[in-house]
């Protein structure tokens, strides 16, 4: 039986490397694809900690979070198509509309 | 060398069938596309391969060293890693697939808990192959018909899903051999208690694969071959193994889930034990006929091939007849359930694609809209009534006590009832449409 | 002995596709590495006896968000963005931050780490069979958070098909 701690190392490893992808990338389609990674980190998380405890609520917590980023990416992808239609560009640096 | 032997010995089993599958799934292959052209001659007045072997039976061979020895060309400006990969990612998808099947109570690589829903999930895995393929042969036309292929995929998935999930309420369980199990426990197919959950599960199965009448996406008058058209000689062989694979696996789902699996007809009445001689004569049959047919044959070496295909029919048909005549509770005896599940399953297979095959060459092909209002408009709703339907005929049957003979079929025409609006409000939209002349 | 095989193969596959996703310059291929990213995660689901989750992961996110995500950057493919700076300005800001708030979790977990025990870690039939379990907790305790994802699901799908439509 492998130690639960591995498993936050490990969860811990992919959700830093989301971070980093979300605040380093210029292209806000790896950004999306960075939010995911997260995602599936505090997935790694909820699922071991459910197997210490013996429980499924970590599952169901998992499945709820998965039909989130479901959600989110449609929307978010759906406003990245949108925006690519008007102003022809996909990085973060050049969508500032709203800026003084 | 002891610990190497414990190691391997309970995976020896899975092992070996793993082995078995990989090594003979292309030569099934192959033979599928034979079996097709023949079906194809047959519906169209002709004869098809005859050349190649008698009756054209090394027809595939020569096709597959063919392919084997053609050149292999990549577009200029195609991304080589992923156009290198693409194929395989759609045959890994469907090999895998076969994993989680049972194809005779003996041969089974892993009964997974969730083993039904694992063959749907690697099924949907292949859409990336084909995706990518179109993709990465940097030309518009794959672009387009690798898009136009996925989202027809994507929509026929989830119809296809919600049928099998109506056929699993009344299994109860997810795993492949013990959905066929509950079957032999019923006494009756699941075809026979949720036919409308069959028929959308038809439907959407020859939209997943990519077959007429839902080609538009590979057809060869439409977008040239679609996702397939830069890609030639081995790589082209590849995808093509990879559709035929996903055909075989898609059968295997409807033959476990609605048409019995490994149960012979009447499996629970000792009444038709007779049925039992059926796979021994069917083969015995067969190999008469080939009898038949050696001095038609024009030249000696196919007459010695055909006579050869003969006697090794009646060997088969030896084997599937030794246990019946065994001495009960021997170990040749034993080998009855392996050896006709084996068979069983194996024939509905083969009578579900012929059903592919029958529909391929008699309906005309549907437009793209045509095809994704049908997905969405028509098989999706439908299918949601049949999970409804099966669930109020299971409350009806175990918890107010109606007979089996009452509760399915009354919710079946119920559902049909439902399938008739439907329907009938598709075709009032389309008129509509053809007369103001909307854009769908 | 297997199970550390297994671990550890899934745990090194997922680092690197994720590290091989925030770091290409190619769209595409960093939908690749995602992909091989949520196929590890789904055999890390397997490992630890969540077998419903695992063909959930592999049938919802890859079969179905990575999907989605595929058709997007085919449809609005750029080549210039080949061609373009891939990092932001404030890289090394970031990069600084991100590593910080790293450090700061690996600390709570390694001091948080002897009190993870909770008495004896629970068998793994207590898991088994998945689908069933999962099944019943979702639809006698958690009854309401599945209709509100539902309706999540269904605002969510409007929203994208407003979105998307070239008019209104």
């Amino acid at each position: 039986m492998i130690p639960t701690s591995h498993y936050l190392f490990l969860s811990l490893g992919l959700f830093t490397i989301g971070v980093i992808g979300v605040v380093t990338r210029r292209n806000v389609i790896i950004i999306l694809m960075s939010i995911e990674l997260m995602l599936n980190a505090v997935n790694i998380n909820l699922v071991a900690f459910s197997r210490l405890v013996g429980s499924v609520e970590g599952h169901v917590f998992a499945i709820f979070v998965i039909t989130d980023a479901a959600a989110e990416a449609a929307v978010g992808l759906g406003i990245i198509i949108a925006f690519f239609r008007n102003r022809e560009t996909l990085l973060g640096d050049e969508m500032d509309l709203l800026k003084w | 060398m002891n610990g190497l032997i414990e190691f391997v010995k309970p995976i020896l089993v899975p092992l070996i069938c793993a082995v078995v599958i990989v090594a003979v799934l292309p030569l099934v292959a192959g033979y599928i596309v034979l079996m097709e052209r023949k079906v194809m001659a047959d519906m169209q007045a002709r004869l098809g391969p005859m050349r190649v072997g008698p009756h054209g039976l090394l027809q595939p061979i020569a096709d597959a060293v063919k392919l084997l020895l053609k050149e292999d060309i990549i577009p200029d400006e195609a991304d080589k890693g992923i156009f290198w990969i693409a194929p395989l990612i759609s045959v890994t998808a469907g090999m895998l697939a076969m994993s989680a099947l049972a194809i005779g109570p003996w041969f089974q690589i892993a009964d997974l808990n969730v083993g039904l829903l694992f063959v749907v999930g690697i099924g949907a895995l292949g859409i990336f192959g084909i995706v990518l393929g179109g993709w990465s042969s940097n030309s518009h036309y794959s672009l387009l018909g690798a898009l136009r292929s996925a989202a027809q995929l994507v929509s026929y998935e989830t119809a296809a899903g919600m049928a099998i999930v109506g056929a699993l309420l009344l299994a109860g369980t997810l795993s492949t051999r013990e959905i066929i199990e509950a079957q032999g426990d019923y006494g009756v197919w699941f075809v026979f208690a949720a036919p409308v959950g069959f028929f959308i599960y038809v439907v959407a199965s020859i939209a997943e694969t990519n077959r007429a009448p839902f080609d538009l996406p590979e057809a060869e008058s439409e977008l040239v071959a679609g996702y397939m058209t830069e890609y030639s000689g081995f790589r082209w062989a590849l995808y093509f193994l990879a559709e035929y694979t996903n055909m075989v696996v898609v059968a295997s789902i409807a033959t476990t889930l609605f048409l019995g699996g490994w149960l012979r007809p009447f499996a629970g009445t000792r009444a038709f034990d007779f049925l039992d001689f059926i796979p021994s004569l069917l083969m015995l049959g067969v190999a008469g006929y080939c009898f038949y047919r050696v001095p038609k044959q024009p030249v000696k070496i196919q007459q010695t091939v055909l006579a050869a295909v003969g006697v090794l029919l009646i060997l088969v048909a030896g084997i599937l007849a030794a246990p019946l005549v065994a001495p009960a509770g021997s170990m040749v005896a034993s080998a009855k359930a392996g050896l006709h599940g084996a068979f069983w399953f194996l024939l509905k297979v083969g009578l579900y694609l012929y059903l592919f095959m029958w529909l391929r060459f008699t309906f005309p092909r549907y437009r793209f809209d045509q095809l994704m209002r049908l997905g969405w408009q028509f098989l999706i709703p439908l299918s949601i009534v049949n999970v409804m339907g099966i669930g109020l005929a299971l409350v009806l049957h175990r918890q107010l006590g109606w007979s089996h003979w009452t509760a399915f079929p009354l919710t079946t025409v119920l559902t049909l009832a439902v399938a008739g609006v439907l329907a009938s409000a598709g075709e009032k939209k389309e008129k509509e449409h053809a007369i103001m002349g909307e854009e769908a | 002995m297997l199970d550390q095989i297994v671990f550890y193969f899934f745990a090194t596959l997922a680092v690197i596709s994720a590290v091989l996703v925030v770091t290409r310059r190619n769209v595409v291929q960093s939908a690749i590495f995602l992909i091989t990213a949520l196929l590890a995660t789904a055999g890390i689901f397997l490992q630890l006896h969540a077998e419903f989750l695992f063909i959930v992961q592999v049938i919802l996110y890859a079969g179905g968000i990575m999907v989605l995500f595929v058709f997007v950057i085919m449809l609005i493919n750029m080549d210039v963005s080949l061609h373009q700076v891939q990092f932001n300005r404030q890289w090394w800001l970031g990069l600084l931050l991100a590593l910080v708030l790293g450090a700061q979790l690996k600390v709570a977990i390694a001091m948080g780490r002897a009190g993870l025990p909770l008495g004896e870690p629970a068998p793994a039939t207590a898991l088994e069979p998945s689908t069933q379990l999962v099944g019943r907790v979702l639809f006698s305790e958690y009854m309401l958070p599945f209709e509100i994802a539902s309706i999540l699901l269904l605002v969510a799908m409007i929203g994208a098909v407003v979105m998307a439509k070239k008019k209104v």
